[in-house]
This record gives structure tokens, sequence and C-alpha cells, in this order.
């Protein structure tokens, strides 16, 4: 039984069978029935579109079904149940579970307590695994993934699909700049633990310095209910803002990606630039998860 | 003659345990994470910044009738890497150990990180790695690297 719980644990030919896989489910080679017998629990603690959205769009696809807890307002949860009762229950009920919980470590124990594969589908500011492989397989999509220079923007405090996609790319060589607003710098020990990894991190402080030399411009949201007023959010949100203007120069394969929702920190008229990728990312979401619920239940 | 000191200093035990070459100043935290305070009933003898031939200064703390568990010594290990657990029974030392940093550490260290899931009513201890980058929780894979002895449950 296999849990998918952080991107650390997987090997580079891990990442890029699996990678093989989802461009292969993309390109309409798969059995639609190939999980016709097998229902997935899916246990979202938090709100959550996308990553909910397409892992039952995945399941759909494969002929699986999904059970839903709802929401934590009209669950056991809201009687006081653990965690760790609740997974106990659901393991009992599906065959695979997609957990989405606000706290750190909740899909490790999670695992710990389940008797069917645990996916892990973000805990907290920790892993959020199935976006890193999004991430990758929509960087491959457009250039290969070796010795890349990716530029990680905005909340890098607090934005697991920051680190987790910087560690990732540590297996592929990549140069990793940062540039984020003041109290959301990358945590130290991150950046060293990428330095220990043998990627070479480049911090900046202006994003017109090193735009130019960057082949993936990874964009993630700077989440205002962290601050405590709409003014010092504006004061740190306006540090950066990608435009049309900005993307004057870049490399001509260089991509804009962005784990979404976004606020306004990439412009709208970006969208029908040649660059800008986060929709397709998005969508690259189905193929992806029908991958990794392969992986698991298959 | 400073061996003769010494003996005045702290005087022997029939029967407990005896926790030499404690790093100087952390013979309190050491007490703190055995569970022993003011309103225990323990009989210690305590020396601090005793004079060492090894270290410079040490500490020594001494528990009457207290034979310390493995969880313990690993406690203790955090703080004082270099102190050695005497057992005494009828004022022989009958076993002596040094203490040692175990790989992981079950149920020592609280997590840092208020976010972690261990910080919750969950029915888990807590797991750390030791690590040469500090002490690594398992869950929510933060790094304590200060303040350990303030960590400690």
């Amino acid at each position: 039984m296999r849990h998918i719980i952080s991107i650390r644990e997987f090997e580079k030919e891990e990442i890029d069978a699996l990678l093989d896989s989802a461009g292969t489910i993309d390109a309409g080679r798969y059995d639609r029935t190939a999980l016709a017998d097998r229902i997935l629990g899916v246990l979202f603690f938090e709100p959550s579109t996308r990553t909910r959205m397409s892992f039952e769009a995945a399941m759909a696809r494969l002929g699986g079904r999904s059970i839903d807890m709802g929401g934590v307002e009209a669950s056991s949860v809201s009687k006081g149940e653990t965690l760790a009762d609740t997974i106990r229950v659901v393991s009992g009920y599906a065959d695979a579970i997609v957990l989405r919980h606000p706290r750190e470590g909740a899909a490790r124990l999670a695992a710990e307590f389940s008797s069917v594969p645990v996916l892990n589908a973000g805990d907290g500011a920790g892993q959020h695994p199935s976006q890193t492989l999004i991430d990758l397989y929509t960087i491959r999509q457009a250039m290969p993934l070796d010795g890349i220079d990716v530029g990680l923007l905005g909340d890098l405090r607090y934005g697991r699909t920051a680190h987790s996609l910087a560690y990732a790319l540590a297996e592929y060589n990549a140069t990793i700049h940062t540039l984020a607003p003041g109290s959301l710098e990358m945590p130290q020990n991150v950046i060293e633990g990428l330095r220990d990894a043998g990627v070479e991190v480049v911090v900046h402080t202006d994003i017109t310095e090193f735009a130019h030399t960057l082949d993936v411009m990874y964009v993630t949201r700077i989440q205002r209910e962290r601050f405590p007023d709409t003014a010092s959010y504006y004061a740190v949100a306006s540090s950066y803002r990608v435009t049309p203007e900005l993307l004057e120069g870049v490399r001509e394969r260089m991509i804009v990606l962005h784990p979404l929702p976004r606020v306004d920190e990439i412009d709208s008229r970006v969208d029908t630039l040649p660059h800008a990728r986060y929709f397709e990312q998005a969508r690259n979401g189905i193929p992806i998860r029908m991958a990794l619920l392969m992986e698991v239940m298959g | 003659m400073t061996g003769n000191r010494r003996t005045l200093q702290i005087s022997p035990i029939r029967n407990g345990t005896v926790i030499d070459h404690i790093t100087a100043g952390e013979a309190f935290n050491v007490l703190r994470i055995l569970g022993i305070t003011g309103t225990t009933h323990e009989i210690l003898s305590i020396a601090t910044n005793v004079a060492s031939g090894k270290a410079g200064k040490k500490d020594i703390v001494k528990i009457e009738n207290r034979e310390l568990c493995k969880e313990e010594v690993d406690r203790i290990a955090l703080i004082a890497p270099n102190a050695t657990i005497n057992i005494i029974r009828d004022y022989l030392v009958f076993d002596k150990k040094g203490v040692e940093i175990p790989d992981v550490l079950y149920g020592v260290i609280r997590c840092p990180n208020p976010g972690c899931i261990t910080n919750t009513n969950e029915p888990v201890r807590s797991r750390f790695e030791v690590t040469a980058k500090g002490l690594h929780c398992t869950y929510c894979e933060w790094y304590l690297t200060e303040d350990i002895a303030g960590h400690i449950i």
C-alpha cells in the first residue's frame, strides 16, 4: 500500500514515470473502467475548488466513484471527533482517501491510522504533492526540466506549493530565484535544505532584476487574511505584479505559472500572452490526479 | 584536597540515581524534565558549577529512591549530552551508563509549530528525528534548532 504524502518521498525516476503516465492519459490512452469498482473517500477540512473537483473528476474518468464527508460543519468533526477516528472510519468505506486539512502533518498522521492509501491534497502550509506534480508536468510540456531557472514569487513563507516545487526541482539541477515581500520570505531552513540538496538559490528584491533570466515564473497569491489590515496587505502586495510590460524582453520560452486562485498579482492582460500557462496548469490536474489514483488503486 | 571538597558538597546516597557531568547550568532543567519541582517529594542533592577535569565546570544531581527509565535518560541527553547516569543500590554503583541521543524521539519534544497536527488532541505522540540540522518533526517537517530544553514535554 502506498500513501502519497510528500513530493520529497519520490525519487526522480518515479516522478518521471508519473509524468509519463499522465502524458499517456492526457493523450486519451487509458482504460475508462480501470477503477470501476473503486470508491474514493473525499475528506476536505478546508475550502478548495480545483483540488477537490479535479480529484473527483479524475476518479469519475477512470470509472470510479467518490464519497464525500461534506463540509466540516455537517460532519462528525463538528462534534469533536479526532482526525484519527474519522480516518479509521472512512478507510472502512473507501478504497483510498484524499485529504485536505488545515494542520501541517495531518496527512502523515492520517496514513498511520488508515487501512487504505491516503493522498495528501494539502496539509496547512505543509505538503501538496499532487500540485507539485501538476507544476512539473506543465513545465515539461514547455521545456525539458533539467537545468532550468525558476523564479518563485509571492508568499514564500507559507506557500507550500512553492516549497514543494523547489524541492522537486532540486532533482533536476534547477536554479531557484526567490522574490517575496518583507515578512513572507522563504524560511531559512528551506533555503538551507535546498542548498544542501545542491540547488543554487538566489534571493532577489526587485523582479525587474531577474525576470529576463527565467525559464519559469511561478507566482503565488499573497493571502490577504494574514495581514491585520488592508493597508498593510497592499504595502506588500504591490511589491510585485506580473504585467505585459514586465514580460517584455523575457525569454521566448519563459512560462508563467500560478497554482490559482489569483487575486491581482497577475494582470489579466497577461492571460492572452503565450507565456501564460496557469489555466493549462489547472487543467493538467486531471491527468496527474488520474495517474496518482491509478498508482495507489490501479 | 579538591576531591574532599566535592565530597562535602554533595553526599552519597543509599539508593537512587546520580546524574553526573551535566552541562554546567543545566541541573535545574534536568530536574524540570524529570518532573521534579518544589512540590514533589524526592530527596535531592544538587551541585552546580562544580569543578570538572573534563569540562571545566559541571552540575551534579542525586535523586534518592528513584531509578531513571530510558525515556527519561533520552530527555536528559538532549540538554546534557555528556552526562553519566549512575544507578545506586545500597551505596554501590549498580549500573553506570552514558546518555546517548537516540535517532528518533517519541513523545519527548513538543513541536514548536503551532499548526502541527501533533499540537492537537489527536491520539499520537510527537516524533522527532535527530539530524545534523536539528530536531526534525516527522509530521510537519519543521526543524527545532534552539531552546530545545524549552520544548521538552
